[in-house]
């Protein structure tokens, strides 16, 4: 553990991602303390610029709503939508692609020819289609992005567990009569957890793109404030208030930057041999 | 196995892909929330009683299930996509209207996305570990992490606003009458930025894909007999590290390419582009289901057949297959 600190700190970039991470975790945490009240509020006159009036830092949008309490709150949402599609993802790829590698044959072919059709279809339109018929909510949100990220982890894993299955180790838990899922489960995917913990911190900065740009084209939950919506309402006033925009994005690109970094420095800190190759 | 057979192979797979959503695009009307003639209607557009009754009726929607899928599908075989109520005019032809500028949006920023990746990927590689290989890999990451809609509308703001150097959106100058020649600068200054923006995040893409698999190759057993035979290291870069680093990326690239497809969706909407992108948007907020899923349906066949023609390349290029 204190090795894998080491390596990962040695990582300047790295350290950079988990410090802008920190932060916008802390900001998510405590935003109900930091602007108790609703985001969507109208607390002072319309397009206030930027560092103009105490108490509004960033101003404020088309209806007069505080842009910092947005930009606070909407924090919670890329998060969360990250993290549990991310998940759900992880819950539908990695078993899939587990079983597909450890009893190859028809379990395989049939397992990798359904992983193949969802990435043909192009998963940005698909998460549209998804989200647009089962109407926008948080839950649907979720599972749409989950439903277009799973492939690669399931591909991944695959790969894992078939440059596993033949190892000693593996024969070893056979010959002591483990059953054959406490071996792929117990011994096998364990083994391959680094490559799938890297794979992982890089879907979560994919998935809060996805989002974004989700609500931006209006398919966001109405009910929650979401960076990708500030953007979307204040493109109709572009030439007037650009800041209206600009500031959201510049939110997700260093939230999307940091995870992005953060894998990276995990990619490193985990697989140092293959780190040391100069990637 | 001859190119025949591999092709016709492809296009067998491609047709089942193609039946599957098919397939998908029924359930989802049929999972979509209410009446599905209320939601091929467009809810907002028609709560009129009588003609949602009419709907069922022509739909069949009061057949039981396997029957209406039957009709759905067979349907779609015969490229019938549907009606779209909201624009009054049948699916496949708004989309055929609007492809050619979509396909002209996503080849522009393939092409461009591709070459500029290129060459910065191994302008980096060619300065591993030196400075100028971080400010490359840096911008790249930035680029890599940045939303593609907030991009576009940031270049709007730049390029068009204050700078006033492109037009910020549409197809041509209305009603400037061009020909020739000044029709082909103004589509080109029209397409700039929206091609630009789109193909930045896939630069970065291939950027990072092009720059490892220089790296990688560099270290393989036959460039080190390359070496040991006292080739010329100029020649060693072109005839053998560039030759197998590239065949992968333009590989990747191709299968990648269809995300671009989605990002379309974006900046067509962003640069009010009119192609099937924002035909997508504009049937998304009018609830216009018919034409959502046709879109949905056209453009995976795009990817489809980008991929296919994508192998077909790359079958020519390597002697080994």
């Amino acid at each position: 553990m204190m090795d894998f600190l080491k390596r990962f700190s040695r990582n300047k970039g790295a350290l950079l991602g988990a410090l802008i991470l920190i932060v916008v975790v802390l900001l998510a945490v405590f935003a109900p303390l930091i602007y108790p009240d609703s985001p969507w509020k109208m607390v002072q006159r319309p397009f206030l610029t930027p560092f103009s009036t105490d108490g509004f830092p960033l101003g404020t949008d088309t209806l007069g709503r505080d842009v910092a309490a947005g930009l606070v709150h909407g924090a919670r949402v890329s998060l969360i939508v990250g993290l549990v599609s991310t998940l759900v993802a992880l819950l539908i790829g990695v078993p899939l692609g587990a079983l597909a590698g450890f009893y190859g044959g028809l379990v395989d072919d049939g397992a990798m020819r359904f992983t193949e059709f969802f990435q043909t279809i192009p998963n940005f339109a698909l998460a549209i289609v998804l989200v647009a018929i089962l109407e926008p909510t948080l839950p649907t949100i979720t599972l749409a992005i989950a439903i277009v990220s799973w492939p690669p982890v399931a591909r991944l894993v695959r790969a894992e567990v078939l440059s596993l299955r033949n190892r000693e180790f593996v024969d070893a838990a056979r010959l002591a009569g483990l059953s054959n899922m406490r071996i792929l489960f117990g011994h096998i995917l364990p083994n391959a957890m680094s490559p799938i913990i890297v794979m992982a911190s890089l879907m979560v900065a994919t998935a809060i793109l996805l989002e974004s740009s989700l609500s931006f084209l209006g398919l966001g939950d109405p009910n929650i404030m979401s960076w990708g919506y500030m953007i979307g309402a204040a493109r109709t006033v572009i030439r007037n208030a650009w800041w209206l925009s600009f500031i959201p994005g510049v939110a997700i690109l260093l939230t999307v930057l940091a995870l992005n970094l953060i894998g990276e420095g995990l990619n490193d800190a985990l697989n140092p041999r293959l780190a040391r190759k100069g990637r | 196995m001859g190119i025949a057979w591999a092709i016709l192979s492809r296009l067998a797979k491609a047709a089942i892909t193609l039946l599957l959503i098919v397939i998908l695009n029924f359930f989802l009307i049929h999972a979509a929330p209410g009446d599905p003639a209320a939601v091929m209607a467009g809810e907002a557009g028609a709560a009129d009683e009588k003609f949602i009754a009419q709907l069922r009726a022509q739909f069949g929607l009061d057949q039981p299930l396997y029957v209406q899928f039957w009709t759905y599908v067979s349907g779609v075989v015969q490229l019938d996509l549907g009606y779209s109520y909201r624009q009054q005019m049948p699916v496949l032809d708004l989309i055929l209207d609007r492809l050619p500028a979509t396909l002209l949006l996503t080849l522009t920023a393939f092409f461009m996305s591709l070459l500029l990746g290129i060459v910065f990927g191994l302008a980096a590689a060619a300065r591993q570990g030196r400075w100028g290989d971080s400010a490359i890999t840096s911008v790249a990451l930035l680029f890599y992490a940045t939303p593609l809609f907030w991009v576009a509308l940031m270049a709007v703001v730049l390029f068009s606003v204050k700078l006033g150097w492109f037009p910020a959106f549409g197809y041509g100058s209305v009603g400037a009458g061009y020909t020739g020649f000044e029709l082909l600068i103004d589509r080109l200054r029209h397409l700039f930025l929206p091609a630009l923006t789109l193909g930045l995040f896939f630069m970065a893409v291939y950027l990072r894909m092009t720059r490892s698999s220089v790296l990688e190759v560099s270290q393989m057993d036959f460039v080190k007999t390359a070496r040991a035979k006292g080739l010329n290291e100029r020649v060693i870069r072109r005839r053998h590290i560039l030759r197998n680093a590239l065949l992968p990326v333009v590989t990747l690239a191709g299968l990648q390419a269809g995300q671009l497809v989605g990002g379309a969706v974006l900046t067509e909407t962003v640069f009010a582009w009119p192609g099937i992108g924002r035909l997508m948007f504009e049937s998304l907020t009018a609830r216009d289901y018919n034409t959502l899923l046709g879109v949905f349906l056209v453009s995976a066949a795009m990817v489809i057949a980008f991929n296919i023609i994508t192998d077909l390349v790359y079958r020519l290029i390597d002697p080994r297959i």
